[in-house]
């Protein structure tokens, strides 16, 4: 078995690396100190398990998951409880509290062993709903991994299997669902207009009727898009009109 | 009397002269009308006698039942009755005494009127003198009280405000001690022992402690080796003090939850090392401490700065101090930088 760990304090690792001495069979391949060079290692060497902490310098953990296209087992090594724990009680791979025992670090592994299926995937989309995510979206740029306030973006547009985020600096892609936009971003500011557009409440700077039932909201930046019956029923909620 | 307490009691001279007064004016006029020394002096100290048994019956019910509307109506009702009884009560007394007297009997007949209304004068000023008095009362009872519920409320804000201590600070480093006991126990009980002073320093009790600057940041030192044995040569720290400044007062614990704000902002929105610069100096008689820490223009989010933790010291130097200038931070380049200022009061 190929591991990774990634963990900014050294003598987190130090402790993971350790425990680890008991499993010859778990071969230690890197060490990273944050989400940049944990991406990179991923990608170069494709492990079977990683250790991962959520706080981490620029991106955190689970940022950094979502940013892997096939991201391994993971086996989260934090301090925070309040970050999903209700989910993973739900889901095989584990979410270890530190400072944690030796026993409990052996009932990980053995249970990553006995439990073949990958349900990473599934862990992550119910974790990044954690209020760690609410404040800022981290996209991959070609190489470049780029985070974005949210704050900054505009519109957001589905298509397909993925959305568009459209912002000041360009439009960038990300592998979600609409609906996973319209739950994670801030109620408030993002209202979801139509089947296929959440925009930034801050920028309307009008909205005309459009066709029967329908309308046309016109952004501060010139775009103009559609808004759909129900749409404009929250939108009319929203800013008080 | 048993139920007076010390504060109305000195009043009482005071309402006995006022009786004696009027003893004797009463006594003067009666004379003038032509009736016997005797029957003055009895008539005059019968008379206000009873009156100021009346005007201290009514201060003293007033103790029990302050009305509450109509509370004008309730004087003159009161004063009315009082004087109706009192002059009934003085007229009959003085014509059993003095009966076989013609001459007096007439001339307390006729001064009736006369007498009614002096009555009804002084015990209309009494009830209206201590319904002042005791609303008076009741108002500074209610102040005391809303000031001693105010207090209550700031002592535990302030106290719930400086127990904040992060919990993932004590976690990972009570993780880090647990990596370290294998290879280096040494170390390791160095930092227990730190962590326990740390942890002993926050658990000090009074919030309006003061401490010296030289205190502060002894106890800012003891926190700051423990976030570096955590951090590892991540984290560097450059703390310059100006001379002579040592005895300057701050309140307690007050610059560790801002250099440890810097830290997370500083570690945690950049790569690389990490340098938090403090500087504390005197600018006018106020003690200014800043704290610098590097961070990523592009990706900070503006409100992050302001996140918890500076929140909560802005609102702790505010309920010290009643000022909202005591916290300030900017950005400078790609750094920020918090500023406290401390008002030294003597």
């Amino acid at each position: 078995m190929k591991a990774i760990i990634i963990d900014d304090e050294p003598l987190a690792r130090m402790m993971v690396k350790e425990y680890l001495q008991s499993y010859p069979d778990i071969e230690i391949l890197q060490e990273c100190n944050d989400g940049f060079e944990g991406i990179k290692a991923i990608q170069l060497y494709q492990p079977d398990l990683i250790f991962l902490d959520i706080q981490m310098p620029k991106i955190n953990g689970f940022e950094m998951l979502e940013l892997i296209d096939q991201p391994p087992q993971v086996i989260f090594t934090t301090a925070f409880e309040e970050y999903a724990i209700k989910a993973f009680e739900t889901h095989a791979a584990d979410y270890l509290l530190k400072p944690f025992s030796k026993e409990r670090f052996d009932k990980a592994i053995q249970k990553l062993k006995t439990n073949t299926a990958n349900n990473t995937q599934a862990i992550i989309e119910t974790a990044s709903q954690s209020p760690v995510q609410s404040n800022r979206i981290v996209v991959k740029d070609g190489g470049k991994i780029k985070i974005i306030p949210v704050t900054q973006i505009q519109y957001v547009e589905g298509a397909d299997d993925y959305v568009k985020i459209h912002t000041a600096d360009g439009v960038f892609l990300k592998k979600k669902t609409m609906q996973y936009f319209e739950n994670s971003l801030q109620q408030q500011q993002f209202i979801r207009v139509h089947r296929s557009y959440i925009i930034n409440t801050q920028l309307i700077t009008r909205i005309d009727p459009h066709e029967k039932d329908s309308h046309l909201v016109l952004l501060s930046t010139g775009a103009r898009l559609p808004v759909s019956k129900a749409g404009y029923a929250k939108l009319k909620e929203v800013l008080g009109i | 009397m048993a139920s007076l307490n010390k504060n109305t009691a000195k009043y009482i001279p005071f309402f006995v002269g006022w009786a004696l007064l009027w003893i004797f004016i009463q006594w003067n006029v009666l004379l003038k009308f032509g009736i016997t020394e005797t029957e003055a002096i009895v008539d005059s100290y019968v008379s206000n006698i009873l009156l100021a048994a009346s005007c201290f019956l009514v201060f003293n019910n007033m103790k029990y039942y302050l009305p509450k509307n109509e509370k004008y109506w309730f004087i003159l009702a009161i004063s009315f009755v009082l004087s109706c009884v009192w002059l009934l009560v003085i007229r009959s007394m003085l014509w059993y005494i003095f009966k076989n007297d013609q001459h007096y009997t007439v001339t307390l007949q006729q001064s009736s009127t006369v007498r009614f209304g002096f009555a009804f004068l002084m015990i209309g000023c009494m009830s209206t003198i201590s319904l002042l008095w005791y609303t008076q009362k009741d108002q500074q009872r209610t102040d005391t009280q809303q000031k001693e519920i105010q207090q209550l409320a700031k002592d535990a804000e302030l106290f719930k405000l400086r127990q904040q201590l992060q919990p993932h600070f004590l976690f990972n480093s009570l993780n880090s001690i647990s990596a370290l006991t294998a290879t280096q126990p040494e170390k390791a009980r160095h930092m227990i022992q730190q962590l326990s002073d740390f942890l002993r320093g926050t658990l000090k009790k009074d919030d309006q402690h003061k401490n010296s600057l030289k205190e502060e940041l002894q106890y800012l030192e003891l926190y700051l080796d423990i976030e570096k044995v955590r951090f590892g040569h991540r984290l560097n720290t450059e703390i310059s003090v100006e001379e002579n400044i040592q005895q300057m007062e701050l309140p307690s614990l007050i610059l560790q939850p801002v250099v440890e704000n810097a830290i997370k902002f500083g570690l945690y929105d950049t790569i690389g090392e990490v340098t938090i610069s403090i500087t504390a100096k005197k600018v006018d008689e106020t003690l200014v401490v800043t704290v610098q820490n590097p961070f990523d223009a592009e990706t900070a989010q503006p409100l992050q700065g302001k996140g918890f933790g500076l929140a909560s010291i802005k609102r702790r130097l505010f309920l010290l101090f009643a000022r909202q200038d005591l916290l300030q931070t900017k950005t400078e380049d790609n750094y920020f930088i918090t500023t406290i200022i401390i008002p030294q009061i003597i």
